[in-house]
Protein backbone atom coordinates (compact mmCIF):
# COMPACT_ATOMS: atom_id res chain seq x y z
CA UNK A 1 0.00 0.00 0.00
CA UNK A 2 1.35 3.66 -0.98
CA UNK A 3 1.73 5.79 2.31
CA UNK A 4 1.85 9.45 2.98
CA UNK A 5 4.71 11.27 4.34
CA UNK A 6 2.25 11.65 7.52
CA UNK A 7 1.58 7.52 7.90
CA UNK A 8 3.60 7.49 10.93
CA UNK A 9 2.36 10.73 12.45
CA UNK A 10 -1.02 9.14 11.98
CA UNK A 11 -0.54 5.92 13.91
CA UNK A 12 1.18 7.25 17.11
CA UNK A 13 -1.91 9.87 17.55
CA UNK A 14 -4.11 6.86 17.34
CA UNK A 15 -5.55 6.62 14.21
CA UNK A 16 -7.93 3.60 12.61
CA UNK A 17 -5.71 2.51 9.15
CA UNK A 18 -7.26 1.95 6.19
CA UNK A 19 -6.58 0.67 2.44
CA UNK A 20 -8.56 3.90 0.85
CA UNK A 21 -8.02 3.96 -2.92
CA UNK A 22 -4.32 1.92 -2.76
CA UNK A 23 -3.42 4.47 -0.24
CA UNK A 24 -3.18 3.38 3.83
CA UNK A 25 -4.54 6.16 5.02
CA UNK A 26 -6.65 7.33 8.61
CA UNK A 27 -10.41 6.88 8.79
CA UNK A 28 -10.70 7.95 12.20
CA UNK A 29 -8.58 9.01 15.63
CA UNK A 30 -10.76 7.26 17.75
CA UNK A 31 -14.35 9.22 17.49
CA UNK A 32 -15.48 10.06 13.46
CA UNK A 33 -18.76 11.79 15.13
CA UNK A 34 -16.51 14.17 17.21
CA UNK A 35 -13.90 14.80 14.68
CA UNK A 36 -16.63 15.84 11.93
CA UNK A 37 -18.12 18.39 15.20
CA UNK A 38 -13.98 19.95 16.09
CA UNK A 39 -14.24 21.04 12.21
CA UNK A 40 -17.94 22.43 12.61
CA UNK A 41 -16.73 24.31 15.85
CA UNK A 42 -13.48 25.04 15.52
CA UNK A 43 -10.74 23.15 13.12
CA UNK A 44 -9.90 20.06 11.94
CA UNK A 45 -7.06 18.66 10.17
CA UNK A 46 -7.18 16.42 7.37
CA UNK A 47 -4.04 14.19 5.45
CA UNK A 48 -5.26 14.46 1.42
CA UNK A 49 -1.60 13.76 0.35
CA UNK A 50 -3.58 10.27 -1.49
CA UNK A 51 -4.93 13.23 -4.03
CA UNK A 52 -3.15 13.27 -7.20
CA UNK A 53 -1.30 16.90 -7.86
CA UNK A 54 -0.71 17.52 -11.09
CA UNK A 55 1.26 20.90 -12.69
CA UNK A 56 0.71 21.89 -16.27
CA UNK A 57 2.51 25.17 -17.58
CA UNK A 58 0.55 27.86 -18.04
CA UNK A 59 1.43 28.42 -21.77
CA UNK A 60 -0.80 25.01 -22.11
CA UNK A 61 -4.02 27.02 -21.34
CA UNK A 62 -5.66 26.26 -24.57
CA UNK A 63 -5.19 22.66 -24.45
CA UNK A 64 -6.82 22.92 -20.92
CA UNK A 65 -9.43 25.21 -21.72
CA UNK A 66 -10.76 21.75 -23.90
CA UNK A 67 -9.98 19.62 -21.32
CA UNK A 68 -12.43 21.05 -18.34
CA UNK A 69 -16.47 21.69 -18.45
CA UNK A 70 -15.55 24.63 -16.32
CA UNK A 71 -14.26 28.07 -18.19
CA UNK A 72 -10.77 28.10 -17.49
CA UNK A 73 -10.93 31.85 -18.49
CA UNK A 74 -11.97 32.46 -14.99
CA UNK A 75 -8.52 31.86 -13.99
CA UNK A 76 -7.70 35.13 -15.54
CA UNK A 77 -4.42 35.99 -13.36
CA UNK A 78 -2.17 33.40 -10.34
CA UNK A 79 -3.93 33.74 -7.14
CA UNK A 80 -7.57 32.00 -8.42
CA UNK A 81 -8.62 28.66 -8.25
CA UNK A 82 -12.01 26.91 -9.95
CA UNK A 83 -13.67 23.94 -9.30
CA UNK A 84 -14.61 21.83 -12.86
CA UNK A 85 -15.64 18.65 -13.72
CA UNK A 86 -13.53 17.08 -16.80
CA UNK A 87 -15.84 14.75 -19.08
CA UNK A 88 -15.38 12.19 -21.63
CA UNK A 89 -16.61 12.67 -25.51
CA UNK A 90 -20.04 11.50 -24.56
CA UNK A 91 -20.53 13.46 -21.56
CA UNK A 92 -20.07 10.84 -18.77
CA UNK A 93 -17.54 12.47 -15.67
CA UNK A 94 -14.03 11.69 -16.07
CA UNK A 95 -13.24 13.22 -13.06
CA UNK A 96 -13.63 16.70 -11.04
CA UNK A 97 -11.00 18.31 -9.33
CA UNK A 98 -9.81 21.62 -8.12
CA UNK A 99 -7.62 23.82 -10.61
CA UNK A 100 -5.07 26.76 -8.83
CA UNK A 101 -3.86 29.17 -10.86
CA UNK A 102 0.03 29.87 -10.20
CA UNK A 103 2.02 32.28 -11.81
CA UNK A 104 3.70 30.04 -14.17
CA UNK A 105 1.42 26.75 -14.33
CA UNK A 106 -1.82 25.45 -13.68
CA UNK A 107 -1.77 23.06 -10.65
CA UNK A 108 -4.34 20.77 -10.52
CA UNK A 109 -5.83 18.45 -7.55
CA UNK A 110 -7.42 15.35 -9.07
CA UNK A 111 -9.05 12.12 -6.95
CA UNK A 112 -6.72 9.52 -5.76
CA UNK A 113 -8.48 6.83 -7.27
CA UNK A 114 -9.31 8.14 -10.77
CA UNK A 115 -5.58 9.58 -10.96
CA UNK A 116 -3.98 6.40 -13.39
CA UNK A 117 -7.46 7.09 -15.81
CA UNK A 118 -6.95 11.18 -15.26
CA UNK A 119 -2.81 10.85 -16.08
CA UNK A 120 -3.86 8.68 -19.08
CA UNK A 121 -6.61 11.62 -20.61
CA UNK A 122 -4.76 14.51 -19.68
CA UNK A 123 -1.87 12.55 -21.65
CA UNK A 124 -4.06 12.17 -24.89
CA UNK A 125 -4.55 15.68 -24.99
CA UNK A 126 -1.57 17.64 -23.58
CA UNK A 127 2.54 17.31 -24.68
CA UNK A 128 3.71 14.67 -22.83
CA UNK A 129 6.32 16.74 -21.36
CA UNK A 130 3.82 19.29 -19.99
CA UNK A 131 2.47 16.94 -17.53
CA UNK A 132 4.07 16.83 -14.07
CA UNK A 133 2.29 14.51 -11.19
CA UNK A 134 3.37 15.92 -8.17
CA UNK A 135 4.50 12.97 -5.98
CA UNK A 136 7.26 15.23 -4.13
CA UNK A 137 4.28 17.14 -2.67
CA UNK A 138 1.72 16.86 0.21
CA UNK A 139 -2.00 18.19 1.05
CA UNK A 140 -3.16 19.04 4.29
CA UNK A 141 -6.44 20.47 4.46
CA UNK A 142 -7.12 22.82 7.49
CA UNK A 143 -10.81 23.37 7.71
CA UNK A 144 -13.63 25.08 10.54
CA UNK A 145 -14.49 28.55 11.86
CA UNK A 146 -10.47 28.78 13.83
CA UNK A 147 -8.84 27.83 10.40
CA UNK A 148 -7.80 31.07 10.45
CA UNK A 149 -6.74 31.88 13.74
CA UNK A 150 -4.38 28.70 13.66
CA UNK A 151 -3.06 29.32 11.01
CA UNK A 152 -2.10 32.76 12.00
CA UNK A 153 -0.57 31.74 15.00
CA UNK A 154 1.21 28.42 13.18
CA UNK A 155 2.14 29.95 10.37
CA UNK A 156 1.95 33.62 10.12
CA UNK A 157 4.30 33.97 6.90
CA UNK A 158 1.48 31.45 5.19
CA UNK A 159 -1.41 33.27 6.83
CA UNK A 160 -0.26 36.57 5.62
CA UNK A 161 0.03 35.78 1.99
CA UNK A 162 -4.12 34.10 2.38
CA UNK A 163 -5.09 37.57 4.32
CA UNK A 164 -8.59 38.60 3.60
CA UNK A 165 -8.58 36.14 0.85
CA UNK A 166 -12.22 34.93 0.01
CA UNK A 167 -13.25 31.80 -0.99
CA UNK A 168 -11.42 29.58 -4.12
CA UNK A 169 -8.34 32.01 -4.31
CA UNK A 170 -4.53 30.65 -3.38
CA UNK A 171 -0.88 31.57 -2.75
CA UNK A 172 2.42 31.00 -3.43
CA UNK A 173 4.51 31.07 -0.48
CA UNK A 174 7.82 29.92 -2.12
CA UNK A 175 7.45 26.05 -2.68
CA UNK A 176 3.96 25.61 -0.68
CA UNK A 177 0.68 26.74 -1.91
CA UNK A 178 -1.76 28.01 0.16
CA UNK A 179 -5.50 27.92 -1.42
CA UNK A 180 -8.91 29.14 0.52
CA UNK A 181 -10.78 25.66 -1.09
CA UNK A 182 -12.00 23.04 1.13
CA UNK A 183 -14.33 19.78 0.85
CA UNK A 184 -16.43 20.60 4.25
CA UNK A 185 -18.59 23.54 4.20
CA UNK A 186 -16.75 25.40 6.39
CA UNK A 187 -14.16 28.04 5.54
CA UNK A 188 -10.34 27.13 5.63
CA UNK A 189 -7.38 26.01 3.81
CA UNK A 190 -5.76 23.55 1.90
CA UNK A 191 -1.76 23.70 2.21
CA UNK A 192 0.07 21.94 -0.78
CA UNK A 193 3.97 21.14 0.56
CA UNK A 194 6.52 19.93 -0.26
CA UNK A 195 6.64 16.37 1.41
CA UNK A 196 9.56 16.93 3.97
CA UNK A 197 7.85 19.92 5.36
CA UNK A 198 4.66 18.05 5.85
CA UNK A 199 5.50 16.74 9.36
CA UNK A 200 6.47 19.61 10.74
CA UNK A 201 3.24 21.55 8.85
CA UNK A 202 1.37 18.88 10.50
CA UNK A 203 2.99 19.67 14.68
CA UNK A 204 2.45 23.29 13.82
CA UNK A 205 -1.51 23.12 12.96
CA UNK A 206 -1.96 20.49 15.59
CA UNK A 207 -0.20 22.25 18.59
CA UNK A 208 -1.79 25.38 17.79
CA UNK A 209 -5.41 23.38 18.38
CA UNK A 210 -6.42 21.68 15.32
CA UNK A 211 -7.35 18.76 15.64
CA UNK A 212 -6.84 15.64 13.76
CA UNK A 213 -9.85 14.26 11.29
CA UNK A 214 -9.76 11.13 9.12
CA UNK A 215 -11.70 10.13 6.03
CA UNK A 216 -14.17 9.10 7.82
CA UNK A 217 -15.72 12.48 8.75
CA UNK A 218 -14.49 13.93 6.03
CA UNK A 219 -16.78 12.03 4.05
CA UNK A 220 -19.88 13.10 7.07
CA UNK A 221 -18.97 16.77 6.44
CA UNK A 222 -18.81 16.28 2.60
CA UNK A 223 -22.22 14.91 2.57
CA UNK A 224 -23.91 17.86 4.84
CA UNK A 225 -22.30 19.85 2.66
CA UNK A 226 -23.82 18.71 -0.46
CA UNK A 227 -20.68 17.99 -1.98
CA UNK A 228 -20.25 15.35 -4.52
CA UNK A 229 -17.84 12.23 -4.16
CA UNK A 230 -16.73 11.14 -7.51
CA UNK A 231 -18.48 7.26 -7.85
CA UNK A 232 -21.26 7.76 -5.56
CA UNK A 233 -22.73 11.20 -7.11
CA UNK A 234 -20.60 11.23 -10.74
CA UNK A 235 -18.90 8.71 -12.87
CA UNK A 236 -18.30 8.63 -16.71
CA UNK A 237 -21.90 7.21 -17.29
CA UNK A 238 -23.99 10.19 -15.72
CA UNK A 239 -24.79 13.05 -17.42
CA UNK A 240 -23.13 16.07 -15.35
CA UNK A 241 -26.67 17.87 -15.18
CA UNK A 242 -27.94 14.75 -13.53
CA UNK A 243 -25.25 15.32 -10.49
CA UNK A 244 -25.96 18.64 -9.98
CA UNK A 245 -22.91 20.25 -11.82
CA UNK A 246 -24.69 22.56 -14.13
CA UNK A 247 -23.38 25.56 -11.99
CA UNK A 248 -19.99 24.64 -12.93
CA UNK A 249 -20.72 24.36 -16.92
CA UNK A 250 -21.54 27.97 -18.30
CA UNK A 251 -22.48 26.86 -21.50
CA UNK A 252 -23.34 30.39 -22.58
CA UNK A 253 -20.06 31.34 -22.44
CA UNK A 254 -18.09 28.50 -22.91
CA UNK A 255 -19.16 25.70 -25.38
CA UNK A 256 -15.86 23.98 -27.49
CA UNK A 257 -14.78 21.87 -24.26
CA UNK A 258 -14.67 17.66 -24.80
CA UNK A 259 -17.57 16.40 -24.16
CA UNK A 260 -19.41 19.75 -24.46
CA UNK A 261 -22.00 18.53 -27.67
CA UNK A 262 -23.33 15.43 -25.58
CA UNK A 263 -23.60 17.57 -22.42
CA UNK A 264 -25.86 20.08 -24.56
CA UNK A 265 -27.46 17.64 -27.06
CA UNK A 266 -28.83 14.86 -24.22
CA UNK A 267 -30.01 18.26 -21.56
CA UNK A 268 -32.98 18.42 -22.39
CA UNK A 269 -34.18 14.70 -22.59
CA UNK A 270 -32.65 14.04 -18.96
CA UNK A 271 -35.21 12.75 -16.77
CA UNK A 272 -34.11 12.75 -13.58
CA UNK A 273 -32.18 15.13 -10.80
CA UNK A 274 -29.88 15.22 -7.76
CA UNK A 275 -31.72 16.36 -4.45
CA UNK A 276 -31.06 15.65 -0.91
CA UNK A 277 -33.03 13.65 1.48
CA UNK A 278 -34.04 13.93 5.12
CA UNK A 279 -35.14 10.85 6.33
CA UNK A 280 -38.09 11.21 8.28
CA UNK A 281 -39.05 7.38 9.32
CA UNK A 282 -36.40 5.54 11.13
CA UNK A 283 -33.67 4.04 10.22
CA UNK A 284 -30.57 5.07 8.68
CA UNK A 285 -30.22 6.12 4.69
CA UNK A 286 -27.33 4.72 3.19
CA UNK A 287 -26.17 4.53 -0.45
CA UNK A 288 -27.93 2.41 -3.15
CA UNK A 289 -31.30 2.33 -1.23
CA UNK A 290 -34.51 2.32 -3.89
CA UNK A 291 -36.86 5.66 -3.07
CA UNK A 292 -40.44 4.57 -4.46
CA UNK A 293 -42.95 7.59 -5.14
CA UNK A 294 -45.31 7.63 -2.02
CA UNK A 295 -48.10 5.12 -1.97
CA UNK A 296 -46.31 2.96 -4.45
CA UNK A 297 -46.00 -1.03 -3.22
CA UNK A 298 -42.09 -2.44 -2.95
CA UNK A 299 -42.93 -5.56 -5.02
CA UNK A 300 -45.38 -4.17 -7.55
CA UNK A 301 -44.13 -0.23 -8.33
CA UNK A 302 -40.55 0.34 -10.04
CA UNK A 303 -38.54 2.24 -7.88
CA UNK A 304 -38.26 6.72 -8.91
CA UNK A 305 -34.91 6.97 -7.63
CA UNK A 306 -31.91 5.55 -5.84
CA UNK A 307 -29.51 6.84 -2.89
CA UNK A 308 -25.97 7.73 -4.26
CA UNK A 309 -24.30 9.06 -0.47
CA UNK A 310 -26.15 8.47 2.81
CA UNK A 311 -25.30 8.74 6.25
CA UNK A 312 -26.49 10.52 9.44
CA UNK A 313 -25.30 14.12 10.18
CA UNK A 314 -23.57 14.78 12.99
CA UNK A 315 -24.76 18.07 13.13
CA UNK A 316 -28.05 18.02 12.08
CA UNK A 317 -28.51 14.31 14.60
CA UNK A 318 -30.94 12.86 11.89
CA UNK A 319 -29.77 10.71 8.59
CA UNK A 320 -29.57 12.47 5.39
CA UNK A 321 -28.77 11.71 1.51
CA UNK A 322 -27.99 12.60 -1.72
CA UNK A 323 -30.26 10.55 -4.36
CA UNK A 324 -30.98 10.55 -7.72
CA UNK A 325 -34.88 10.69 -8.43
CA UNK A 326 -37.21 11.00 -11.04
CA UNK A 327 -38.05 14.77 -12.07
CA UNK A 328 -41.70 14.65 -11.18
CA UNK A 329 -41.11 13.37 -7.94
CA UNK A 330 -41.39 16.15 -5.47
CA UNK A 331 -41.65 17.46 -1.89
CA UNK A 332 -41.63 13.69 -0.50
CA UNK A 333 -41.06 10.02 -1.15
CA UNK A 334 -40.21 6.93 0.27
CA UNK A 335 -37.07 5.10 1.00
CA UNK A 336 -36.78 0.97 1.60
CA UNK A 337 -34.67 0.34 4.61
CA UNK A 338 -34.54 -3.99 5.49
CA UNK A 339 -37.86 -4.09 3.46
CA UNK A 340 -39.72 -1.26 4.12
CA UNK A 341 -40.88 2.35 3.76
CA UNK A 342 -40.14 5.22 5.62
CA UNK A 343 -40.89 8.63 4.61
CA UNK A 344 -38.19 11.08 3.11
CA UNK A 345 -38.25 14.83 2.41
CA UNK A 346 -36.94 15.67 -0.63
CA UNK A 347 -34.70 19.30 -0.48
CA UNK A 348 -32.04 21.19 -2.04
CA UNK A 349 -28.77 18.95 -2.13
CA UNK A 350 -27.57 21.01 1.00
CA UNK A 351 -27.37 20.84 4.66
CA UNK A 352 -24.85 22.31 6.19
CA UNK A 353 -23.06 25.50 5.53
CA UNK A 354 -20.56 27.15 7.09
CA UNK A 355 -22.21 25.14 10.86
CA UNK A 356 -25.72 26.38 10.21
CA UNK A 357 -28.58 23.82 8.92
CA UNK A 358 -29.31 25.71 5.51
CA UNK A 359 -31.88 22.48 4.85
CA UNK A 360 -34.28 24.55 2.05
CA UNK A 361 -36.96 23.38 -0.42
CA UNK A 362 -36.24 22.65 -4.10
CA UNK A 363 -37.36 25.74 -6.01
CA UNK A 364 -40.51 24.91 -7.75
CA UNK A 365 -39.90 23.43 -11.16
CA UNK A 366 -41.34 26.65 -13.60
CA UNK B 1 -19.55 -9.09 34.50
CA UNK B 2 -17.63 -12.50 34.85
CA UNK B 3 -21.39 -14.29 34.48
CA UNK B 4 -21.53 -12.37 31.06
CA UNK B 5 -21.27 -15.16 27.83
CA UNK B 6 -20.42 -14.40 24.12
CA UNK B 7 -20.71 -15.65 20.86
CA UNK B 8 -19.01 -15.27 17.76
CA UNK B 9 -20.98 -13.06 16.45
CA UNK B 10 -20.32 -10.75 19.24
CA UNK B 11 -23.71 -10.71 21.18
CA UNK B 12 -23.36 -11.25 24.93
CA UNK B 13 -26.01 -12.78 27.05
CA UNK B 14 -26.48 -12.29 30.60
CA UNK B 15 -28.80 -13.91 32.86
CA UNK B 16 -31.15 -11.87 35.33
CA UNK B 17 -33.09 -12.86 38.71
CA UNK B 18 -36.80 -12.71 36.61
CA UNK B 19 -35.10 -15.82 34.90
CA UNK B 20 -35.02 -13.91 31.33
CA UNK B 21 -31.60 -12.94 30.02
CA UNK B 22 -30.09 -9.96 29.26
CA UNK B 23 -28.71 -9.50 25.28
CA UNK B 24 -26.20 -7.01 24.54
CA UNK B 25 -23.38 -6.56 21.90
CA UNK B 26 -19.84 -6.73 23.36
CA UNK B 27 -17.16 -3.75 24.23
CA UNK B 28 -15.40 -5.18 20.76
CA UNK B 29 -18.45 -4.89 18.63
CA UNK B 30 -19.46 -1.67 19.58
CA UNK B 31 -15.48 -0.68 18.88
CA UNK B 32 -15.90 -1.77 15.47
CA UNK B 33 -18.99 -0.34 14.56
CA UNK B 34 -18.03 3.24 15.60
CA UNK B 35 -20.43 5.62 16.70
CA UNK B 36 -24.01 4.11 17.05
CA UNK B 37 -26.51 6.57 15.87
CA UNK B 38 -29.83 4.12 15.62
CA UNK B 39 -30.59 0.67 17.03
CA UNK B 40 -33.80 -1.32 16.07
CA UNK B 41 -34.99 -4.07 18.51
CA UNK B 42 -37.47 -6.74 17.91
CA UNK B 43 -41.25 -6.65 19.40
CA UNK B 44 -41.53 -7.55 22.91
CA UNK B 45 -43.81 -10.91 22.87
CA UNK B 46 -41.85 -11.94 19.29
CA UNK B 47 -40.50 -15.35 19.81
CA UNK B 48 -36.62 -15.74 18.04
CA UNK B 49 -35.15 -19.07 17.12
CA UNK B 50 -31.45 -19.27 17.91
CA UNK B 51 -29.06 -17.43 15.88
CA UNK B 52 -32.02 -15.40 13.98
CA UNK B 53 -32.07 -11.69 13.11
CA UNK B 54 -33.33 -9.93 16.31
CA UNK B 55 -32.46 -6.41 15.55
CA UNK B 56 -30.24 -3.76 14.14
CA UNK B 57 -27.11 -1.58 15.03
CA UNK B 58 -26.52 1.29 12.86
CA UNK B 59 -23.61 3.21 13.14
CA UNK B 60 -22.18 6.24 11.10
CA UNK B 61 -20.43 3.29 9.32
CA UNK B 62 -22.58 0.44 8.67
CA UNK B 63 -25.91 -1.24 9.82
CA UNK B 64 -25.12 -4.27 11.54
CA UNK B 65 -27.53 -7.19 12.33
CA UNK B 66 -27.77 -8.19 16.04
CA UNK B 67 -28.73 -12.22 16.43
CA UNK B 68 -30.87 -13.99 19.33
CA UNK B 69 -28.06 -15.45 21.09
CA UNK B 70 -30.40 -18.42 22.22
CA UNK B 71 -34.38 -18.94 21.63
CA UNK B 72 -36.95 -17.83 23.29
CA UNK B 73 -39.93 -15.04 23.63
CA UNK B 74 -38.72 -11.36 23.73
CA UNK B 75 -39.77 -9.86 27.06
CA UNK B 76 -38.19 -6.29 27.03
CA UNK B 77 -36.42 -3.85 25.28
CA UNK B 78 -34.08 -1.05 26.25
CA UNK B 79 -36.27 1.87 25.15
CA UNK B 80 -33.63 4.42 26.44
CA UNK B 81 -31.63 3.46 23.42
CA UNK B 82 -33.94 5.45 21.37
CA UNK B 83 -33.43 8.66 22.38
CA UNK B 84 -29.76 7.78 23.56
CA UNK B 85 -28.17 5.03 20.78
CA UNK B 86 -24.33 6.45 21.97
CA UNK B 87 -24.96 4.21 25.32
CA UNK B 88 -24.30 1.50 23.12
CA UNK B 89 -20.81 2.91 22.75
CA UNK B 90 -20.33 4.08 25.92
CA UNK B 91 -21.39 1.07 28.05
CA UNK B 92 -21.77 -1.65 25.85
CA UNK B 93 -21.95 -4.15 28.38
CA UNK B 94 -23.72 -2.72 30.76
CA UNK B 95 -26.57 -0.06 30.45
CA UNK B 96 -25.89 -0.55 26.59
CA UNK B 97 -27.89 -3.55 26.61
CA UNK B 98 -30.38 -3.94 24.37
CA UNK B 99 -33.45 -6.48 24.53
CA UNK B 100 -34.09 -9.28 27.30
CA UNK B 101 -35.51 -12.94 26.49
CA UNK B 102 -37.35 -15.45 27.95
CA UNK B 103 -35.50 -18.60 27.04
CA UNK B 104 -37.03 -21.77 25.46
CA UNK B 105 -33.76 -23.73 27.16
CA UNK B 106 -31.88 -21.61 30.25
CA UNK B 107 -29.44 -24.49 29.57
CA UNK B 108 -28.64 -22.96 26.40
CA UNK B 109 -26.61 -20.35 27.82
CA UNK B 110 -24.37 -22.96 28.84
CA UNK B 111 -23.08 -23.52 25.08
CA UNK B 112 -22.41 -19.80 24.61
CA UNK B 113 -18.47 -18.93 25.23
CA UNK B 114 -17.34 -17.71 28.26
CA UNK B 115 -15.08 -14.58 28.75
CA UNK B 116 -11.98 -15.74 28.05
CA UNK B 117 -12.95 -18.13 25.11
CA UNK B 118 -14.76 -15.12 23.22
CA UNK B 119 -11.24 -13.37 24.13
CA UNK B 120 -9.17 -16.26 22.69
CA UNK B 121 -11.48 -16.15 19.66
CA UNK B 122 -11.02 -12.37 19.03
CA UNK B 123 -7.35 -12.84 18.97
CA UNK B 124 -7.37 -15.86 16.88
CA UNK B 125 -10.36 -14.36 14.12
Amino acid sequence: MRKTRLNLQHRRTGAKMVDFAGWEMPLHYGSQVQEHRSVRRSAGLFDVSHMAVVDVPADCSEALHRLFANDLNRLAAPGQALYTAMLNASGGVIDDLIVYRLGSCYRMVFNAARERTDLAHLHRHLPEAAVRLRRDLNILALQGPEAGSILGRARPDLAEAIDGAGPFRCAQVGEALIGTTGYTGEAGFELIVPAERAEALWAELTRAGAAPVGLAARDTLRLEAGLNLYGHEMDEGIHPMRANLGWSIPLDRHSDFIGSEAVRDRAPALDDRLAGLVLEGRGVLRQGQRLFADGADIEQDSPCGIVTSGGFSPTLECSIALARIGCAVERTCAVEIRGRLEAVRIVRPRFVWRGKNVIKDEEATP
Amino acid sequence: MSDLRFTETHEWALPQEDGSVRVGISHYAQEQLGDVVYTELPQVGSVLQAGAVAGVVESVKAASDIYAPLAGEVSAVNEALEAAPETVNQAAEADGWLFQIRPEDSAALEGLLERAAYEDFLRDS
